[in-house]
């Protein structure tokens, strides 16, 4: 990687945590309502796998998916918008903070049940393998959904069949609030592939460098046609679960000792050792992404919510006619704007 | 035109998708090698026919369903065969989280153009294999329910469903892959949403879909024999419900029952006599009868096991009880 290409990495890793840290002002200022799951802390592993994929690489992500979501290039003000339930947002306000997507860009969505966006990972490589497009796909999950029947089911099928799919884990050893020892019998995860007999790597997470140049290996292979892999990106958090989660369960000392690893100053580290980047480059960068950050939030609000009259749109591909929708046997349920009537919709 | 059966008329259906459409694959369990074609024998001889495009899969009904999304997500038209209704439990997460959400979650970037087809039925195979979920399936939005009831029907709604541009779940049944009926040569395709008289008459409206349409027109030549002539409607699909010609019937007959093989509490029939007097109550000349299967785990004992399902002799007995107003 060159210079820039370098600093990038740095830009977008405190682009994720300044993002995250006003997301948290944002919720408790009640901007934000329902779940919010923060990526503090995991920054290095989005920006160092998705900066070692091809930009049509395709990219479906667990619910942690803010980082996921900047890092591929969506902006600031498209990802806040959508935390704000605004029309302007990545799904016009349909998902919600844990189902970003952006399909222009191959990132099909976040996904909120624990594992279950595994086998639609490997349906997509499927799709790749069947068009021959050498596409890889990307998909990433917490070690929390390695317990889980739809981990098992998509690994072995995609071993089977040969798919080009980058599993990777995110180990922050913690699945929501339970600790790895109490939920996992093998707590090195990538030892679970071998039941697969699939490729596996650990990686430390909190290394962007290493993080990208172990995706650039994985992907290189499943290109080749030598089939998926698992990766295990060894991470922490360091905030709770959720906003909802008052993190009481970790020890003081471990969450300390873990922020005593922070990627980003480490990564700074790194650039200033090497010269590429000066602390007067860092500032600048700091400001801009603040400045950024601000101006998507500013956006976000300044955005209206999306129309009443849209509520019906999307649910099927055509719209269809169904009293069960609306109550009327005549015509599709778009056809004129909702009357709201003692909370039952009847189109005016 | 030759009379052919309901198993055949699917497999006629899945032959004319994917000679039509070379991103038709066809996923399931044992659709290959086991018995030359299926444990139902739909698939039969599909594989050789489409080298690579019809595969066996393994027993992972959430992999079936959701491999089967990623790839409709990536440009694929998968069929996923479950090799019955009961196993589509396992997959209920991927039906109702995935399947059925991702066109509106994401605000219509991503659509699911998929069919998962799975027989309901029974035959001595106790309580876990003897199941339908015909009203949880109506139920969510997002989600087409097929049923078709006739060899012409399953093969120009199979035809539709694999066309669609949203995710169809087409149940089948076992009683009915064997039976006949006419399907023509030349190619067709029924539209998805729309029901049908299936018989006229002019004394009462039975509202069915599925098995329950071959129980109800027995049930009818019986009658008629009687002067009781029932009309008969045909749902064909689930959702979107049409019930336009049922309510077109009542207004005539101002007597319906609704039919079904399913529990009779919050089964699809409830709702159907619900929207009906909602819609049609100053049409009804009597309170809407329901007949459907009784509500236990069904048992394995064949005494028992008829005794749950409802056959035409129910449906006679209904009949008999709302012609003599003994409701």
């Amino acid at each position: 990687m060159d210079r820039d290409k370098l600093v990038s990495l740095y830009r977008q890793m405190l682009l994720i945590r300044v993002f995250e840290d006003k997301s948290a002002e944002m919720y408790a200022r009640a901007k934000i309502g329902g779940f919010l799951h923060l990526y503090n802390g995991q920054e290095a592993i989005a920006v160092g796998a998705l900066s070692a994929l091809r930009p049509d690489d395709d990219l479906v992500t667990h619910y942690r998916d803010h980082g996921y979501a900047l890092a591929r290039g969506i902006s600031a003000r498209a990802v806040m918008a959508e935390l704000f339930g605004r029309e302007t947002g990545t799904t016009g306000g349909r998902g919600g903070s844990m189902h970003l997507a952006d399909v222009s860009k191959r990132f099909w969505g976040g996904y909120a049940i624990v594992g279950g966006h595994l086998p639609l990972a490997a349906g997509l490589a499927y799709a790749a393998q069947h068009h021959k497009t050498g596409r890889v796909v990307f998909c990433v999950m917490g070690d929390g959904s390695t317990n889980i029947g739809t981990f098992h089911a998509a690994l072995n099928w995609a071993q089977l069949w040969r798919l080009p799919v980058i599993f990777t884990v995110e180990n922050n050893q913690y699945a929501m609030g339970t600790v790895i020892d109490n939920h996992s019998a093998v707590t090195e995860i990538y030892r679970k592939a071998c039941a697969y007999d699939m490729h596996a790597e650990q990686v430390d997470g909190n290394d962007v460098l290493a993080v990208h140049e172990a995706v650039c290996r994985l992907a290189e292979r499943a290109r080749n046609g030598e089939g998926p892999a698992l990766l295990e990106a060894v991470t922490f958090r360091h905030r709770g679960h959720s906003m909802a989660d008052a993190d009481v369960q970790r020890p003081r000392s471990q969450v300390a000792e873990w922020k005593e690893r922070d990627p980003i100053p480490a990564f700074a580290e790194v650039l200033l050792e090497r010269k590429l980047a000066t602390p007067q480059d860092l500032e600048q960068i700091a400001r801009d992404v603040e400045a950024e950050v601000e101006d998507a939030v500013a956006f976000a609000d300044a955005s209206a919510e999306p129309a009443r009259e849209t509520l019906y749109e999307g649910i099927y591909a055509e719209a269809v006619s169904n009293m069960q929708i609306d109550g009327s046997l005549i015509g599709p349920p778009t056809l004129g704007p909702m009357i709201i009537k003692n909370g039952m919709g009847r189109h005016g | 035109m030759a009379e052919i059966t309901y198993r055949e008329a699917l497999k006629r259906a899945l032959r004319e998708e994917m000679t039509r459409d070379p991103n038709v694959v066809i996923w399931g369990e044992d659709i290959v090698a086991y018995g030359g074609g299926g444990a139902y024998g739909v698939t039969a001889g599909l594989a050789k026919e489409f080298p690579g495009r019809v595969r066996d899969v393994p027993i992972a009904e959430e992999a079936i369903v959701g491999v089967g999304l990623g790839a409709a997500m990536g440009g694929i038209r998968p069929v996923c065969e479950l090799m019955t209704i009961n196993f589509a439990l396992v997959a209920w997460d991927q039906i109702v989280n995935h399947v059925a959400k991702q066109h509106h979650m994401f605000n219509r970037q991503i659509q699911a153009p998929m069919v998962i087809r799975s027989p309901a039925g029974w035959g001595r195979t106790a309580s876990t294999h003897s199941q339908t979920f015909e009203n949880w399936l109506a139920s969510i939005p997002g989600l087409k329910v097929v049923y078709p009831s006739t060899p012409y029907d399953a093969k120009g709604l199979l035809k539709a469903s694999i066309r669609d541009n949203d995710p169809v779940f087409f149940i089948e049944h076992l009683a009915l892959y064997g039976t006949k009926g006419e399907v023509p040569d030349e190619e067709y395709v029924l539209p998805i949403g729309v029901s049908e008289v299936k018989r006229p008459g002019r004394h009462l409206t039975v509202v069915t879909w599925g098995r329950m349409l071959v129980e109800t027109m027995k049930a009818a030549r019986t009658l008629e024999v009687e002067g009781i002539e029932l009309e008969v409607i045909d749902l064909r699909t689930l959702r979107p419900l049409d019930l336009a010609p049922a309510l077109e019937s009542i207004r005539k007959t101002n007597r319906a029952i609704v039919v079904e093989e399913g529990f009779r509490t919050v089964g699809l029939g409830a709702e159907i006599a619900a929207s009906i007097q909602e819609m049609a109550f100053n049409d009804l000349d009597a309170p809407i009868a329901r007949v459907a299967g009784l509500e236990v785990p069904m048992p394995y004992a064949r005494n028992l096991e008829r005794a749950t399902i409802p056959f035409a002799e129910d449906v006679i007995a209904a009949v008999r009880r709302m012609m003599e107003k003994k409701y």
